[in-house]
């Protein structure tokens, strides 16, 4: 049993190509600092070097944004799915 | 009959209705704020006059000065709020648009009078963003009030919206909208904050379609300045992505309660519902969610009549939020 990790169109290249890869992890951390050993090229687009959430990455769990569930630290569980989002301005709401 | 000088007056006080009967959770009402009653037919009309209200009293613009030329980014109805507030008050107005918005806005525009200037659709919102801060950067002499920056887009809301809503519903607990350029959630945010502590502020993130994200990489995101000004994400208690599916379902259940909406309007509405799930068992709640228009100018996408599946495929590819 594992996670779902959705790669947005904008970080497929460095990510093997793939729209979601399978991830293990307890927390959002976790499973990003594991996507990074994985894909070194991607590590700045993730995580800034403190290990916090790059500004323009949102990420959720389940639909739900993690920097209002803990960052980095919201729980991870299994057949969880994680999407990842580039920050981009809306406009007509 | 009320009579009115001006159909800029017509702008805000619009009503809400209860919509409870799509409520997944009996114990939760959800209300909903017909945003598409103002004249312009959006929530946006509170802000284009807002913004401009503003220029005139800070003498960037200034009432009777022949050939006065406004540039603004806008996938839509700011744009066309604009266009109706500058043609009542003699100004001149180019919209930077993406190139795949419905065809819809781009007829309204016309009609207001306005001057389209396209930007690559690959590159959506952000992509017209980038181009009017070039061209405004260019022609000094042009006004660019640049709603995602301007303090008077929020504080439209904090003046008008918010208390409207408190007004009508004093039992308010949660306030859903949308996150766009973030004005409506940061101001009637602040202003429910301030007046009724307390009440949980979730924002809904727009389902933008991998077609027109247009980033090369993650360092050409955008966060709106207003945002950040603003300490959104302190201010915010939660934020949820909703999918294009979910969108145009709800879109199409809103008609269920007599509710004909656009499609950011179905977005925020399954927020809701999605908020309503999540309320315990032994609590009760009262919803506030905006409806920010109409379906009139969503018609083209065939939202309410063709496969769902067809529906969400063109939603990939063309700007509808």
């Amino acid at each position: 049993m594992s996670a779902v990790l959705r790669v947005p169109t904008v970080l497929r290249p460095a990510m093997g190509g793939a729209s979601t890869i399978a991830v293990e992890g307890s927390t959002v951390g976790d499973v990003l600092s594991q996507v990074t050993l994985r894909y070194p090229a991607v590590k700045g687009q993730l995580l800034n070097d403190d290990g916090s959430l790059h500004r323009f990455l949102n990420v959720y769990v389940n639909d739900d944004d993690v920097r209002y569930l803990g960052g980095v630290n919201a729980p991870v569980t299994d057949s969880d799915e994680i999407t990842l989002l580039p920050a981009v301005a809306g406009g007509v709401w | 009959m009320t009579r009115y000088a001006s159909v800029l007056e017509l702008i805000g006080s619009t009503p809400i209705v209860d919509v409870s009967a799509l409520s997944p959770n009996s114990r939760v009402t959800i209300l909903a704020k017909l945003e598409g009653r103002n004249p312009g037919g959006s929530v946006k009309d509170r802000v284009a006059l807002s913004l401009v209200d503003a220029a005139e009293a800070e003498g960037r613009l200034v009432l009777g000065k022949p050939d006065q030329i406004l540039i603004e980014p806008s996938s839509g109805n700011t744009g066309i709020a604009l266009a109706m507030v500058c043609g009542l008050r003699g100004y001149h107005l180019k919209v930077v648009l993406p190139s795949n918005v419905s065809p819809e806005r781009r007829q309204l525009l016309l009609a207001w009078g306005a001057q389209i200037i396209d930007s690559p659709g690959s590159e959506g919102s952000n992509g017209a963003v980038r181009l009017a801060q070039k061209l405004a950067a260019e022609n000094p002499e042009w006004v660019f009030l640049y709603q995602y920056a301007n303090p008077n887009n929020p504080l439209a809301h904090y003046r008008s919206t918010g208390p409207e809503i408190l007004s009508d519903v004093p039992e308010i607990t949660h306030f859903v909208a949308g996150l766009g350029t973030s004005g409506t959630l940061m101001g009637v945010g602040r202003y429910l904050k301030e007046h009724k502590p307390g009440t949980q502020i979730w924002a809904i993130e727009p389902p933008s379609g991998e077609m027109v994200d247009g980033l090369r990489n993650l360092d050409d995101g955008y966060i709106p300045p207003i945002f950040t000004d603003n300490h959104g994400a302190e201010l915010l208690d939660r934020k949820v992505v909703v999918r294009p599916r979910e969108s145009i379902e709800w879109t199409r259940r809103m008609t269920e309660v007599g509710l004909f909406v656009g499609l950011s309007s179905g977005a925020i509405m399954a927020g809701a519902v999605k908020c309503a799930n999540l309320i315990p068992a032994d609590q009760r709640a009262t919803i506030v969610t905006i409806v920010c228009d109409d379906g009139w100018k969503y018609l083209s996408t065939g939202a309410w009549s063709d496969d769902i599946e067809e529906v969400v495929d063109r939603a990939q590819r063309i700007i509808y939020f």
